[in-house]
């Protein structure tokens, strides 16, 4: 049986991890590089690396350690950031990304999916939606959060499906940072309309998150998370053996 | 040498890279006389079957890839590139393979329940045909490899030399003597996946 997905996500910066790191071990702790090393060789099912850089140079340098990463790491990695154009999608892709993720780029040109699917397949397209309840409503933002499109987030989502979306990304603005748990509620609704792997993205804090998640969600393909692992509140190797214990099929 | 055949289907960069990680001399070529000079050559392959043979027979080098594995050479089809192997494939029409292991490419649609979703997408554990595969020296059954596809190999169970079960037994990997595929893909599928590498390039 295909086992639940847990996927660290590194945003990085000119070429550093942002968030900072806390492991024993590694010699740099921000390198994108040592980081996907120290993920893959402890259990982690995929990477994602989030570009968070503004400058051209800073791009140089993201798409320079991506190519060293997935010349040394060898599991599914996804890239997301700044993901606005075909060529955007050209350019990850050939430094060695098996999956472009997009979030803002599909936001201002909805024809982004569809031509990045027609010409990539839709498995290597994944929408990031980032989702907030607006008066009782799931709302689309944009620019990482921090603007209401007005959209309502599943009939958007079932949209981008419809136009290749392979995954979704479903990063709930609600529960994001408060390591409360993952938004059950959210994620249920997304899992009903769309029949494409479902990943979650924020409110993960502890262990127990995870197992609740996939327990009442069996929907759920995937878990995604950062600062609980980069800071190793949370290490993958205990959370697989978790997930192992209470049924839930995982990669050990 | 290896060859990893080059016919303008995917990226090879990750490939290549897991061959470099495991010592072996690899070179993407779309030169038939690289092919012939070749110990072993590598299929790859995303996209669509109907789209990928056709451009493969564009290339020339399918008559090539045939002959030196009816000559004895090892050859691997990795995902699309295994499932070119076979002699027919049902993806957007009826197109012919190259017809190196009996069998055809079906919708895995037509095999696994309906809740199930597509395509098969993640990890999943390999269960080893009745015999082991010199393919699979180096790894266990019940290891992980990493699969994204919608379309399976049909065929006879003489051929199969593993499987995934995925609401049905999928075929994994399958082998026709010196001829070799993997459904997933060996590259992405972390140390499991270098050693299946590895004991093809010593095969």
């Amino acid at each position: 049986m295909i086992t639940k997905r847990i996927i660290p996500c590194l945003d990085v910066k000119d070429g550093r991890v942002v968030k900072g790191v806390n492991f024993q071990g590694l010699n740099d702790v921000s390198s994108p590089i040592e980081l996907a090393k120290y993920y893959s060789e402890n259990g982690a099912d995929e990477l994602v690396f989030y570009d968070i850089t503004a400058s051209a140079e800073g791009r140089k340098l993201f798409t320079d350690i991506l190519t060293e990463t997935a010349s040394k790491v060898f599991i599914p990695l996804t890239v997301g950031g700044g993901i606005n154009t075909l060529e955007d999608f050209d350019r990850v892709l050939k430094c060695g990304a098996d999956k472009v993720s997009v979030n803002s780029g599909a936001i201002r040109n909805p024809s982004l999916v569809y031509e990045a699917a027609k010409r990539y397949g839709d498995q290597c397209v994944v929408l990031s939606a980032d989702v907030k309840r607006v008066d009782g409503v799931f709302r689309v933002f944009a620019k990482g959060g921090r603007e209401n499109t007005g959209m309502e987030a599943i009939g958007w989502i079932k949209q981008c499906v419809e136009n290749g979306a392979g995954e979704i990304v479903v990063n709930s603005i609600d529960t994001d940072g408060v390591k409360g748990g993952f938004d059950l509620e959210m994620l249920d609704a997304v899992c009903n309309a769309v029949s494409v792997p479902v990943i979650a993205s924020g409110g993960a804090g502890k262990i127990e998150d995870f197992i609740t998640l996939f327990g009442t969600l069996p929907k759920v393909d995937a878990g995604l998370a950062a600062s609980i692992f980069h800071f190793g509140e949370v290490k993958i190797s205990d959370l697989k053996a978790v997930m192992a214990q209470n049924g839930i099929p995982t990669r050990i | 040498m290896i060859a990893i055949v080059d016919y303008g289907v995917g990226n090879l960069f990750s490939l290549k890279s897991s061959l470099a990680a495991i010592g072996a001399d690899a070179v993407v070529t779309a030169d038939a006389a690289v092919l012939q000079s070749a110990d072993k050559i590598l299929l790859p392959g995303v996209g669509a079957f109907g789209d990928a043979a056709e451009k493969l027979r564009a290339t020339g080098l399918d008559k090539v890839v045939v002959a030196e594995a009816k000559g004895g050479k090892p050859l691997l089809g990795i995902c699309l590139g295994m499932q070119l192997l076979f002699e027919k494939g049902y993806e957007y029409g009826v197109h012919d393979g190259l017809g190196l292991i009996p069998g055809e490419i079906r919708p895995i649609a037509d095999v696994i329940p309906k809740d199930l979703k597509i395509p098969h997408i993640g990890w999943n554990a390999l269960r080893f045909g009745s015999e082991k595969s010199p393919l699979f020296r180096y790894i266990r059954e019940g290891d992980y490899v990493y699969f994204v596809h919608s379309y399976y190999a049909k065929t006879d169970a003489e051929n199969v030399i593993a499987t995934a079960n995925y609401g049905a037994d999928l075929t994994a990997a399958a082998a026709n003597g010196n001829v070799y595929g993997c459904q997933f893909h060996p590259e992405k599928s972390g140390s499991v996946g270098l050693n299946i590498l590895r004991a093809f390039c010593e095969l």
